[in-house]
């Protein structure tokens, strides 16, 4: 392999390819020709031979001119003096008869990615896009586009643009998509290519005689044309109507995003248009390409984010097969908990339940969190299931299982007595513990068992490492004491003592001294203190399933941006704060903070708190996200100490992640809170020479997911009256 | 728009490498190579990000498949180009691997130049690709027995002789030499992918069938051909039901260039196929199988203790497996894997013919019997002892579901039969018309 001793191949190919010899022998000269190019792939750098290769050039032999051009176009921004000696030969051979010359010269001509390029391709370009060759006027369109972006910051030649323009009524299809495209990169800063009504109708009128790539593309473009009215909009619909069952999968789509954005104001068309695309998507999910695969059924999902129904009798599309990878596997649970109904509850359950034996432990825990979903609507069948998975005795299941039944019990509390019969019988495998004490404290008078459970813990706590555990079994003490005081005030006594006196964890030792401080004050302050909610069933809204506008997805609908998981991972952030309960339940106690602006009554917010964001999520976040709003607060920041200002922040339910500490000139802060379903990010800003005013006063920058105005104004409201009152304070 | 396009192999090695828009550098192969094998399973790594780069990728053969852009296209189109690609470069190679990918480089690169200009998508249809690609393919041609059986004593011609040879599909579709580079092929594959889910009593779940039409087409220049397919094919599911063995597909969709004006009365397929392989015809069977699903399974899972003392346990699963196609049709390639408990140590078997096998694969936690032939009608049973220490009883729920892979060559499970295929007009009796039926299990699961 070449990796090693590059140099010495490097000159064995210099030497063979001037020899004369080899130059006479037509196929020994292409050999070394293709052995260059070969080396060039694969990472060697044989830009030494380019004074040979522009020789080689010369030849008639086509095939191997291409072979040399690739190269030449590779090494010509290197060696920019060498390429201009290849000119000669590519002007010769853009005036050759045959036009499969003239075209691909002019293509690699174009290449060349070098300056001062311009000067040699602007006349064989203007001459190619009058060609008679539809070929060479392929690549001279292209060309135009090429040249532009050679010289990014000159003025756009108006007499080319118009040129294109008129190109738009070529004859040749590919000709026309190339225009569109030449002519979106060089009016890019003039807001694209302008597509007006004769060039939409022209364009819809082309469709058929397209391939299907350019079909797409077209389509594409047509999302900037709004017809006038209602007549025009449907006639362009129906021009479009056969294209939403198009064979290829890319044009259906394409299609249905131009009828989802063109129909807004109709919603039955919308409707329409997704009822015809949903065999296409579904075909799509069947695919033999797994990536085609799971496209369709991202693109599947979103579209159930509005119409649940649309799949619902074709569940069966969404079982998995045996040897489909995990990542597809978890999409098609995904949506098989989305679009259960009635008819196929039992089916679909039985399908889950056999998956949560896979051999996978990720895919077996997947499936029951699923069942678990399912189980908000659907507990009776559901509980059957997970109480089945119990008796496997397998360390992954029972973990799981617990883990569903906590957000069970938390969403939907009329499963509570029969998830605490259940538990009942699982107490002796303390798999995850914390989860399952977490269960007897909060449900401690309906599990008979629980004080016996919690002694062995207590009796096992010298080798219990997790200190995690024993906060957790500390408030689970206290708790059960509460509504069990006779069967557990002997052993809380005894936790307490043990993690006062010989507990070396610091934390674990404070919790204890608070909890033992706090039944000091007496029971009833106690239990006001320690006992919140046990459920929230409010919150499932938040999580389950609610019909969307279209609107809210159809800009991101065929973008690669719904399958990268960015937007996903942003939702499950934002998601998950709902999704965990939170177990010390302190901070529930507080009510939601709720604020009225100043200026404007109607403007009511609230703030909350949710669980924390760890700093790898806020940073992934924030470099994802758009700034939306930027304002000057109008006041200094607050000279006080750090800790004062985190707690202000914290009272009105805004969670500080980070600042610079003391005096620096550059004072920045970064802060977070939650709003009734969307999470707001915000830097606070002090000193940037880039703001201006920012040297007296804060400047805070926020962003947002899911985008929501009316929480921003209302979070910037109540940042500011802080700011202001802690200033006040200080001063 | 596209900015680089890339072929890996699975080891990484840069097999192809084209830069349309001189955009980002090189190094973004070695990005992307780190990237996607540092994923996980279970994260989706068809579309992965870095710096505002894009890559977009699909596996074929063996090989990564790679577009990156810096802009938000659509990506059906990006990942269906890529496919494409992998199939134009099937078809101009012969076959598809990293060793015929290494050998036709240069083809390769001629195709991407005239199917690719400065990032944007500018033909694939073969028949306007042909008039542009001059290399010649250099095709591979792995030694194989198969060919030496194909003679016959004293050169006369065997039966197997007149079974369209499956590796002559397999060369590529330009080469003007040769001893093969004269013949007028033309094939037409009718491809079934099966799955299908059986209840623990037997009961049909699910079945469903996702076939195609394939033409894989030699002939320099082919005028109109006409496929016949069976009269009696009635499509959607609205349509009554007579007695009649009436084939029915849910819904079919056609390649752009089909002709359909004689479809809806005679059910024949106009189309003028290009050089290469095309699919002419897709289409759908949900939920209903117009025969008997291909294999029945009887199990029987039992537990049984070797010495109660120690403890020492073993599983015993017995299956009984019932082929129910036709008699003179064969099963190819029969493999069942049976999750076994977790713990599993070792295990034997009594199977009813050499030729078959089992292992115990502890990885997968599973046991995997091998079936190379199953006649139609026939009924083979296994007995399986698996040692599992500690058994309890929760663990025989963990025996099943099984699944099975298998091959049914000329069989279609919707029975849908190509009739008669004319070149019209016909052309001087050169061509070679093959039709070829085979039916792949895309999934099939039985429960126990």
């Amino acid at each position: 392999m070449p990796y090693f001793g590059s140099e010495e191949t490097v000159k064995e190919l210099k030497r063979a390819l001037s020899n004369p010899n080899v130059q006479a022998d037509r196929l020994r000269y292409k050999n070394y020709i293709t052995k260059v190019i070969r080396y060039m792939t694969q990472g060697l750098d044989v830009s030494a031979l380019f004074m040979d290769m522009v020789k080689a050039s010369a030849k008639v032999d086509i095939v191997q001119k291409k072979l040399v051009y690739l190269y030449m176009c590779t090494y010509a921004s290197d060696k920019p003096d060498l390429a201009l000696l290849a000119i000669n030969t590519f002007r010769k051979d853009c005036a050759d008869p045959n036009p499969m010359v003239r075209g691909l010269a002019l293509r690699n001509m174009c290449n060349f990615r070098m300056p001062g390029m311009t000067e040699y391709i602007e006349q064989p370009i203007v001459a190619g896009l009058r060609d008679k060759a539809s070929y060479v006027r392929r690549v001279a369109v292209l060309g135009c586009a090429k040249m532009h972006s050679l010289q990014p910051n000159t003025e756009i030649d108006g007499i080319i643009v118009n040129e294109l323009y008129a190109l738009l009524r070529d004859p040749d299809p590919v000709v026309v998509v190339n225009c569109l495209r030449a002519l979106e990169e060089i009016l890019k800063d003039e807001g694209g290519v302008v597509i007006n009504k004769p060039i939409a109708h022209h364009l819809l009128n082309r469709m058929k005689d397209l391939d299907s790539w350019a079909q797409s593309e077209v389509l594409t473009f047509l999302l900037r044309y709004h017809p006038r009215s209602d007549d025009e909009l449907f006639d362009v619909l129906s021009l479009l109507h056969a294209f939403l069952q198009s064979a290829h999968a890319h044009v259906a789509v394409a299609t249905l995003r131009l009828f989802l954005h063109l129909a807004s104001a109709h919603p039955a068309v919308q409707a329409d248009a997704l009822l015809c695309t949903s065999a296409p998507l579904l075909a799509t999910c069947g695919a033999a390409s797994r990536e085609l695969r799971f496209t369709g059924l991202c693109h599947v999902q979103q579209v159930m984010r509005s119409q649940p129904g649309l799949f619902g009798t074709h569940y069966k599309c969404f079982f998995c097969g045996y040897s489909e990878p995990t990542y597809i596997k978890f999409r098609k649970m995904e949506i098989l908990v989305e679009l259960v109904n009635d008819e196929n509850v039992a089916l679909v359950l039985e399908e889950l339940r056999s998956y949560c034996t896979d051999v996978s432990p990720e895919l077996a825990q997947a499936a029951i969190a699923a069942i678990g979903r399912i189980a908000r609507t659907y507990s009776e069948k559901c509980l059957d299931i997970l109480t089945g998975l119990l008796a496997l005795k397998q360390d992954h299941i029972t973990s799981a299982v617990i883990q569903t039944f906590r957000d069970l019990v938390w969403f939907c509390p009329q499963s509570t007595a029969a998830v605490c019969q259940t538990v009942e019988a699982c107490v002796d495998s303390p798999q995850d513990s914390e989860t399952l004490l977490w269960l007897l404290g909060e449900h401690g008078e309906q599990i008979s068992s629980a004080p016996y459970v919690m002694e062995g813990y207590i009796d096992g706590l010298k080798t219990e490492l997790s200190s995690a555990v024993k906060m957790e079994l500390l408030t689970t003490a206290v708790k059960t004491f509460l509504c069990r005081p006779a069967e557990t005030q002997d052993m809380l006594g005894r936790l307490l003592h043990y993690c006062i006196e010989e507990e070396s964890d610091v934390c674990v030792r404070d919790r204890a001294l608070l909890y033992y401080r706090l039944l000091q004050r007496g029971v009833e302050e106690t239990r006001k203190v320690v006992t919140g909610p046990k459920s929230d069933p409010s919150m499932s809204v938040l999580t389950g399933r609610q019909e969307e506008p279209i609107s809210q997805w159809a800009s991101t609908f065929n973008t690669l941006g719904l399958l990268s998981g960015r937007d996903l991972c942003l939702q499950t952030a934002v998601i998950s704060a709902a999704d965990q309960p939170s177990n010390s339940t302190g901070k529930e106690l507080l009510p939601d903070v709720t604020l009225s602006s100043p200026n404007d009554t109607e403007e009511e917010i609230s703030l909350s708190l949710g669980p924390p964001l760890s700093h790898e999520t806020f940073e992934k976040m924030w470099l994802d996200l758009e700034i939306l709003h930027r304002q000057t607060l109008g006041s200094p920041r607050p000279r006080t100490a750090p800790d004062t200002l985190q707690a202000a922040l914290q009272l009105v339910k805004i969670q500080t992640l980070a600042f610079t500490p003391g005096d620096t000139v550059l004072w920045k802060a970064y802060i977070y809170t939650r709003s009734t379903g969307t999470l707001i990010l915000a830097e606070l800003l002090q000193g940037d020479p880039q703001a201006p005013g920012s040297d007296e006063s804060l400047v805070v920058s926020v962003k947002q997911q899911p985008v929501n105005q009316h929480a921003i104004r209302g979070f910037a409201s109540i940042l500011k009256s802080v700011l202001q009152t802690l200033n006040v304070d200080s001063s | 728009m596209i900015s680089q396009i890339f072929i890996l192999s699975s080891k990484g090695d840069h097999l192809i490498y084209k830069d349309f828009r001189g955009e980002e550098s090189k190094d973004s192969i070695n990005v992307f190579y780190e990237m996607v094998t540092a994923l996980s399973g279970d994260q989706p790594p068809v579309v992965m990000s870095h710096k505002g780069l894009h890559f977009i990728h699909a596996r074929q053969g063996g090989l990564y498949w790679v577009a990156s852009t810096k802009t938000n296209p659509s990506p059906f189109t990006i990942i269906e180009f890529l496919n494409r690609l992998a199939a134009l470069t099937k078809d101009y190679c012969g076959s598809l691997s990293e060793k015929s990918v290494r050998m036709n480089f240069a083809l390769i690169y001629e195709l991407l130049d005239e199917m690719v200009d400065f990032g944007y998508i500018q033909t694939t249809s073969t028949d306007i690709l042909k008039n542009f690609i001059q290399t010649e393919a250099v095709s591979s041609k792995p030694f194989s027995l198969f060919d030496l059986s194909n003679v016959g004593l004293f050169g006369a011609e065997t039966q197997q002789s007149k079974v369209a040879p499956s590796v002559a599909a397999s060369r590529p579709i330009m080469s003007s030499r040769g001893e093969q580079g004269g013949k007028n092929e033309i094939f037409v594959d009718v491809i079934e992918r099966l799955s299908v889910v059986i209840g623990s009593k037997g009961v049909l779940m699910k079945a469903d069938i996702h076939g195609e039409i394939k033409i894989k087409c030699f002939l320099p220049s082919c005028s109109e051909m006409r496929i016949g397919l069976n009269e009696e094919l009635s499509i959607g599911k609205s349509q009554l039901k007579g007695y009649s063995s009436a084939v029915r597909v849910d819904e079919c969709r056609f390649h752009q260039a089909v002709k359909l004006d004689e479809f809806d009365t005679f059910r024949i397929l106009k189309v003028c196929p290009s050089q290469g392989e095309q699919t002419v015809m897709q289409y759908q069977l949900c939920d209903e199988l117009p025969c008997a699903p291909p294999f029945q399974l009887f199990p029987s899972v039992e537990k049984d203790y070797v010495n109660r003392s120690v403890n020492l346990s073993m599983v015993l699963i017995f299956l009984k497996l019932r082929c129910d196609l036709p008699p003179k049709s064969t099963a190819l390639n029969v493999s069942i894997t049976v999750p076994v408990p977790k713990g599993s140590t070792s295990m034997s078997q009594e199977l009813s013919s050499p030729d078959q096998t089992a292992e115990l694969q502890p990885k997968n936690k599973a046991l995997l019997w091998e079936i190379p032939r199953f006649p139609g009608g026939a009924q083979l049973s296994a007995l399986f002892k698996v040692d599992v220490p500690g058994l309890s009883s929760a663990s025989l729920l963990e025996v099943g579901p099984v699944s099975m892979s298998f091959e049914l060559p000329k069989q279609t499970c919707t029975g849908l039969q190509i009739r008669f295929l004319r070149l019209s007009p016909t052309q001087t009796g050169l061509s070679q018309r093959w039709v070829r039926y085979v039916t792949h299990s895309d999934s099939y699961t039985i429960r126990i």
